[in-house]
């Protein structure tokens, strides 16, 4: 009896296994429904306005066409790497992909990526300045239409700015480098109760090498051989050097926020115990968000030198999968998605720069308001990130750069040292790639 | 003066204990007080423990954007499924491992432990080929799949550690008594088995329960998404993260396994500690 229990009870756990392997499948996919085409968007959107103002655009193209359907996948920047490696190799990867410049080297060459050179519209083609188009350009070939970026920013209090006197800097008149250095001396409080300012250099490397552009650093050369070869010159050192004097000689920037992120120096920063702090752009809604109510804050250019205020940027991307078959269906909803109007609201939602001349033009975006007029004046400088096409570049910086750099910074090296280590060890590595 | 000492060696051992326990619960009691603070509090310089103005909000806020409910069902789906599965198949292997001790059940044992060694990133490709051949990808199915697998090792572990605990006089005098071998296993050595079994299911349903990789990579439709993976929906770019809401979805996401733990912890250290008795 009670066998013939267990062996019922076998069965029914049998039979729940087995309708759990087919009932739970989802047999969906980008295939054609009724001749009706389905393109799968991955998008990294995050904020609730972004996420919104994405899928209200979804919805607007569905209901314009009927026979191209896009379903919005919502995809994490915290992982988008790895999940969109695994997708690629298994065949899986969704139609339209968002991403950064930045992640796209690897995908380009590796042929994951189509090429859409001779996909785009020509009004998108000539909306996107060309510096823009060549974040995503590796070789011959296009593999992304760059749509939203952001300089870094000197975010102020603006009471201690005020209070202090100091030439407050424009776009148009940027502090230069030196001029910084002091103003940053100037508007500490000595004995470490107050810091002029704030590095939050848990990424030391990008931001290092993306403000060095204005400094006339370029640190990535290439060769007439073809090869890419890193030498570091008198403008490589400028960035560096300003930011370990200020830390470690006039103690004008905080040690302690060396390795923090950019959301880790806001309390400090609110709480006035930093008078400037630089940033992203996009960190302004963080601080709308989370600042006092009688907190006064005000944008601020970020330093130049000799290259003037130009600055590396990775631009968020929207590419397709090689693997697609509706690449131009793909391209037709990209050019959409990304018509003037569109693009400046997803740089609202973002609280970014759309990379589009037109959308920069809305009004919206040219408001004092929340600093976006700074941010607005400072796009025309946006350039490429010196080594984001740069083959090995991620190990160079994991391996050779961050270590480098963080020592740097907290005394541990001279200029001597970290010249050495970006340079001869840096090349070692950057040969294995160019062999 | 020895009970002196005694005393004192434990009051040192208590606090030295309470002090750890401190250790431990800090993130999550953080992760309650973050939970109900509005973003200006998050920002303060000095923050503090329990919130000076509690709201909701951020509960709310996490209900709005995110499908939480819908994410919280997929994922007691595929826990629930993985740990009924993982544990009809790891009773029977874990009885024979156990009683029948052989070359062959020594280096089956041997590959379970080897089989911990293998990390996500080694495993992930390969196994997303195999499940797309058997259109497996994009369903609760394969991740359930997924899941019984990776928690079959130690759940066979663990239940092997139990059977070894069952005295096996128990079954000879069963067998004296006439009773067949299936009769034997259901009347003696079942019902002595159901705590370790219990305890090996809220294992493998916690480990699927929390598992964010697998189902970040295997599933695309959003409707079908777990509560892991519905979580990092609130982190943008170089670990910017809206907070407050993280904090609200994570700590409801953190409920249920803690509840199961609670219930189920003296049943999994006696588990534990029945895998190292000589049987």
């Amino acid at each position: 009896m009670r066998i013939a229990r267990l062996t019922k009870l076998a069965a029914a756990a049998t039979a729940l296994a087995s309708l759990l392997l087919t009932g739970c499948s989802d047999g969906g996919g980008d295939r054609d429904t009724d001749g009706k085409v389905t393109l799968r968007f991955q998008s990294l959107a995050w904020q609730k306005e972004s996420v919104d103002a994405n899928k209200e655009l979804v919805d607007e193209w569905n209901a314009a066409h009927p026979d191209v359907r896009v379903e919005y996948v919502q995809g994490s920047w915290d992982s988008v790497h790895d999940q969109l490696l695994t997708s690629f190799e298994g065949g899986e990867a969704p139609d339209i992909i968002h991403d950064a410049s930045d992640d796209l080297a690897d995908f380009a060459y590796g042929g994951y990526l189509a090429d859409l050179s001779e996909l785009l519209p020509a009004r998108l083609k000539n909306d996107i300045p060309r510096r823009s188009w060549r974040t995503t350009t590796f070789g011959k070939g296009v593999y992304g239409v760059p749509f939203l970026q952001e300089p870094r920013v000197l975010i102020a209090n603006e009471k201690i700015l005020r209070a202090s006197g100091v030439r407050i800097p424009t776009p148009e008149k940027p502090w230069t480098w030196p001029e910084f250095r002091r103003i940053t001396k100037e508007l500490s409080a000595g004995d470490g109760k107050r810091f002029g300012v704030a590095w939050p250099l848990k990424d030391p490397v990008s931001a290092t090498l993306n403000l060095g552009l204005s400094a006339g650093g370029q640190l990535f050369h290439r060769d007439a051989d073809g090869k890419v070869r890193v030498r570091f010159t008198e403008g490589d050192a400028v960035v560096p050097r300003t930011i370990h004097d200020q830390v470690d000689a006039d103690r004008s920037a905080s040690a302690a926020t060396l390795g923090m992120g950019g959301s880790d120096t806001l309390p400090g920063f609110f709480g006035g115990k930093y008078a400037m702090v630089p940033l992203g752009f996009s960190y302004r809604q963080q601080i709308v968000q989370q600042a006092p109510e009688d907190f006064e804050w005000k944008v601020l250019p970020a330093p130049a030198g000799a290259g003037g205020p130009a600055q590396g940027v990775s631009p968020q991307t929207l590419s397709v999968a090689e693997d697609s078959p509706y690449k131009k269906e793909a391209v037709e909803f990209i050019d959409f998605f990304l018509q003037p109007d569109n693009m400046a609201r997803l740089a609202k939602g973002d609280w970014m720069l759309p990379t589009g001349a037109a959308a920069l033009k809305d009004p919206g975006l040219r408001a004092e308001k929340d600093g976006w007029a700074t941010g607005t004046a400072l796009a025309e400088h946006l350039v490429p990130a010196p080594a984001q096409s740069v083959r090995g570049y991620p190990e160079w910086k994991d391996k050779v750069a961050t270590p480098a750099y963080q020592e740097f910074y907290s005394g541990a090296i001279d200029v001597e040292e970290l010249e050495k280590r970006l340079v001869e060890d840096g090349n070692l590595v950057l040969a294995r790639y160019q062999r | 003066m020895t009970l002196r000492t005694s005393r004192s060696a434990r009051t040192g051992q208590y606090l030295a204990l309470l002090a750890y326990l401190v250790f431990l619960a800090f993130p999550f009691l953080w992760l309650i007080s973050t939970a109900f603070k509005p973003p200006r509090e998050l920002g303060s310089l000095h923050p503090t423990w329990i919130p000076e103005n509690p709201t909701l909000d951020n509960f709310r806020q996490a209900f709005d954007e995110q499908p939480l409910l819908e994410a919280a069902l997929n994922s007691l789906t595929a826990a629930l499924s993985a740990a009924l599965i993982a544990v009809v198949i790891a009773t029977p292997m874990a009885y024979v491992m156990a009683r029948h001790r052989n070359k062959l059940s020594a280096a089956a044992t041997g590959w379970v432990v080897v089989s911990q060694a293998f990390p996500f990133v080694l495993v992930i490709i390969p196994l997303f080929l195999i499940l797309k051949n058997l259109h497996l990808i994009n369903s609760l199915a394969g991740l359930i799949m997924v899941y019984v697998v990776w928690s079959l090792p130690f759940a066979l572990w663990m239940l092997v550690g139990y059977v070894r605990a069952v005295p096996h006089e128990l079954e000879e005098a069963a067998a004296v008594d006439g009773a067949s071998r299936l009769r034997t296993l259901v009347s003696v050595t079942a019902p002595l088995l159901a705590p370790g079994i219990v305890a090996t299911a809220l294992f493998a349903f916690i480990t699927a329960w929390n598992e964010f990789f697998f189902a970040l990579v295997l599933l695309k439709t959003p409707s079908m998404q777990t509560l892991p993976v519905v979580l990092t929906h609130f982190l943008g770019a170089e670990g910017v993260a809206d907070l407050g809401p993280l904090a609200a979805a994570a700590f409801l996401a953190t409920l249920p396994s803690l509840v199961v733990f609670v219930l189920i912890q003296k049943r999994i250290t006696g588990g534990m500690m029945a895998g190292a008795v000589k049987a």
